[in-house]
């Protein structure tokens, strides 16, 4: 019998290849934003400018406004000004303008997901398909809401809590923007948002979107700026509520400065999330689950799985199974369509996950990473890797690393699973895999997290609260549960 | 998990020059089947000639055979005839296809007539009334029989996929089907395929299930270094979904699969679609239907 079908072998390439898919809607930036204050655009007090650039290139895509103390009094006081008539609102009017702003998203999504990209880093695949969508699900969601608040809270009648300040990372900038305005506007508040430093573009095409859907003026007011911006936005004393989403580190710094006055506090801060593989689980499901907790969004992910515990007796078939997965990950262009793992958002970052890696490495752990693929020569990357080895005491255990750094540790019993995932400052989410029922309810029960996935991981949705415990920060965000930060009873 | 993983296969983006390869690639790959109670020598003899030579017009690069032509084992003397030194293979089911619910003597003479008939390859379907019964080691030792008898013809051994009731069973089937092929005799690359469908159920060859098998198969590369085939068979009718299947492959097993030795499409349209395709890249128009040869 014949073997070969040579006609097949000789026409047919020996190696199949994807070629470059790169996204190529067009796209206008302008060459500087301006702060959004009263409902338009203006030049900053300050004068100052600072430069937004692609992470993945280095180009700089537009300056933006670099707010000061008072551009900050401005969109406080616009705020302040917009709030007595916009809370007065029928919640069936507020309804109207956030399904409006929702809608808005959706029809300019795609450009939404391109700027998105650009200006942080990440996949489109991930702005298109989770970022852009999820941001307009939370104004649909809370749209439904805004009129049924009493229903919300049994028995109560809610009132607006007043101006809001929120501040946001740059990790997830125009889903974390609709997190904080979509529930705010919902409840009849008026809001001063602070994206971050690295990606305040699609937080300023939202704002164009607000003036499109005819949002009264100063409703919400976008003050873009450094560090400083935001710690000016946090201690305002005509502030009613701060909401806060970033690292433990900077939290704290907030919570101290944001001490002033009747100020309600919400803050979001950073993880070190444990992720729980029994040797019962479905293994090649608990590898996806794995995959997309660590190196969704280059590991950028505040809730991210970063600490694996693995049952011994798996470990080895773990290690396997992740290496062979890891390698089919594709690691560059972020506009390209089949990149997983976009660039690191800004340099500092990128020097931050290095050292980390460095020390774990010193410590002894051992490190894996996907060595066949060359990454682009200019921009910020880095390689998704994991390390075994790794001893609950080492800094790479115990430290939020931000990034495509995973670090593996065995447990035998689930007592010792459970003592090893708690031990930690942290307490925002976690992850369980088995098969066995009971042994989910158990282990549910007793990990310290706000949020727990079992048999899936990073599954988000606006009907469903967020947030953390012990230093992971308190408030939750989406859901019933987050309108309660947003509404006096 | 798994439904996600394979719908992320479908999100990938396939163009310029990794489509043309791929639809090439996937052309190579078919076994051209007919598989009707109304199946003529001359209908078969068709076959044949389409399966050699695909498409009778020009192209920049030269379109590739298919794999095999897949047929009742009455007719593979015809396709024999056909086919013979061409190096596209024979292949027939077998084994009291498409149901199994024969008795065993009665299969096995089934698939070893089909081996003396000409066939390269025998499509066997496995008991599923045993199996569903949970009568393992039957399914198993009826396995390793039909082994020794289509010996030294290539295995494709149909689990029916949509008849198993969920993704673990389709698990356990595919692991105890390469491990009862692989206890009879060591396994050349190509030598043994675990296949879906046989066509005539539905669902078939959907993503999600046809990565189980995969993710089966990588398995048994990690403990054994020992390649299984793969055919996917029933459903596939575009090419895009055949595309979709390439990139499952390359991700879950790697590029050493992609290749007419190691996977195979059981379709009969979806050649003509991937030729669609293909002339519509090189043309930059569509054809029309009757611009390509019945397949």
């Amino acid at each position: 019998m014949n073997d070969a079908n040579p006609t097949a072998s000789a026409s047919t390439a020996s190696m199949w290849e994807y070629a470059p898919a790169p996204e190529r809607t067009p796209l206008e930036i302008d060459d500087r934003y301006g702060l959004f204050i009263n409902g338009e655009f203006r030049s900053p007090n300050s004068r100052r400018w600072f430069e937004s650039l692609n992470p993945a290139t280095g180009e700089v895509l537009s300056k933006v406004a670099n707010a000061n103390q008072q551009d900050v009094d401005d969109a406080v006081s616009a705020a302040r000004q917009a709030l007595p008539s916009w809370s007065r609102l029928s919640g069936q009017e507020r309804a109207k303008y956030l399904f409006r702003i929702a809608r808005r998203i959706q029809e300019r999504a795609r450009e939404l997901s391109v700027l998105e990209t650009m200006d942080g880093g990440k996949p489109i695949k991930e702005s298109r398909d989770i970022d852009i969508p999820l941001a307009a699900r939370h104004f649909f969601y809370h749209a439904g809401w805004a009129d049924k608040l009493q229903w919300a809270f049994a028995g109560a009648t809610p009132r607006p809590v007043g101006v809001c300040g929120q501040i946001i990372p740059w990790n997830f900038p125009l889903l974390m923007a609709a997190w904080k305005i979509a529930p705010a506007l919902a409840c009849g508040n008026t809001c001063v948002l602070k994206p971050a430093e690295t990606t305040s573009l699609t937080a300023l095409r939202l704002a164009e979107i607000f003036q499109e859907a005819g949002l009264p003026p100063g409703v919400v007011n976008i003050v873009t700026g450094a560090g400083k911006t935001g710690q000016l936005l946090a201690a305002h004393e005509d502030i009613d509520k701060l909401a806060f989403t970033g690292s433990t580190e900077v939290g704290k710094k907030i919570a101290e400065v944001a001490a002033v006055g009747d100020r309600r506090l919400t803050l979001e801060l950073g993880g070190k999330s444990p992720h729980i593989i029994f040797a019962d689980a479905a293994l090649d499901q608990a590898v996806e689950g794995v995959v997309n907790g660590i190196w969704f969004n280059q590991g950028h992910v505040c809730c991210a799985g970063s600490r694996l515990l693995v049952e011994e007796s798996i470990q080895d078939e773990m290690i396997r199974r992740l290496k062979h997965r890891l390698g089919s990950l594709r690691v560059g262009d972020p506009l390209d369509k089949n990149t997983d793992i976009g660039a690191i958002n800004n340099p500092e970052q990128l020097d931050k996950i290095k050292g980390y890696v460095e020390a774990g490495q010193a410590e002894g752990a051992v490190l894996h990473e996907v060595t066949t693929q060359s990454l682009p020569k200019k921009g910020l990357w880095f390689r998704p890797c994991f390390l075994t080895g790794v001893q609950p005491s080492h800094v790479i255990a115990r430290d939020e690393i931000f990034g495509p750094v995973l670090a593996m540790m065995t447990f035998r019993t689930p007592e010792e699973a459970i003592k090893r995932a708690n031990n930690s400052p942290y307490g925002l989410a976690a992850g369980v895999w088995t098969d066995k029922g009971a042994r989910i309810f158990e282990m549910a029960k007793r990990l310290q997290a706000g949020v727990i996935w079992c048999n899936t991981y990073n599954q988000f949705d606006a009907a469903s609260p967020f947030g953390g415990v012990k230093e992971s920060g308190f408030g939750r965000e989406g859901g019933r549960h987050g309108l309660r930060a947003y509404v006096r009873i | 998990m798994l439904e996600q993983r394979a719908a992320s296969f479908t999100r990938r983006s396939i163009k310029t020059q990794s489509k043309a390869d791929g639809l090439r690639l996937a052309l190579s790959m078919v076994d051209l089947t007919t598989l009707e109670g109304a199946d003529s020598p001359e209908k078969v003899r068709s076959l044949c000639r389409k399966a050699i030579r695909p498409y009778e017009g020009d192209l920049d690069r030269p379109v590739p055979s298919v794999a095999a032509v897949c047929v009742y084992p009455n007719l593979v003397p015809v396709a024999k005839e056909v086919l013979d030194g061409t190096g596209v293979h024979v292949a027939s089911v077998a084994t009291g296809f498409p149901s199994g619910q024969y008795p065993l003597s009665v299969r096995l003479r089934d698939a070893a007539q089909a081996v003396e008939a000409g066939a390269d390859e025998i499509d066997m379907v496995i008991n599923r009334g045993a199996f569903l019964a949970g009568r393992d080691e039957e399914v198993s030792d009826e396995i390793k029989e039909v082994r020794s008898a289509v010996h030294p013809a290539h295995l494709k051994i149909i689990l029916e996929t949509g008849e198993l009731g969920n993704y673990d069973a389709i698990r356990r089937a595919s692991d105890m089907a390469i491990e009862a092929a692989a206890s009879v005799g060591p396994i050349r690359d190509g030598e043994v395929f675990i296949k879906t469908s046989t066509g005539k159920i539905a669902p078939a060859a959907t993503m999600p299930a046809v990565l189980v098998m995969l993710e089966a198969i990588r398995d048994h590369y990690f403990a054994t270094g020992v390649r299984i085939g793969m055919k996917p068979a029933g459903g596939i009718k575009k090419a895009k979904a055949a595309l979709h299947q390439l990139v499952m492959v390359k991700e879950t097993l790697g590029d050493d699969w992609l290749n007419p030795k190691l996977f195979r499409f059981g379709a009969s349209s979806l050649t003509n679609d991937l030729l669609r395709q293909l002339v519509r890249m090189e043309r930059k128009r569509y054809m029309a239907a009757h611009d390509f040869s019945e397949a």
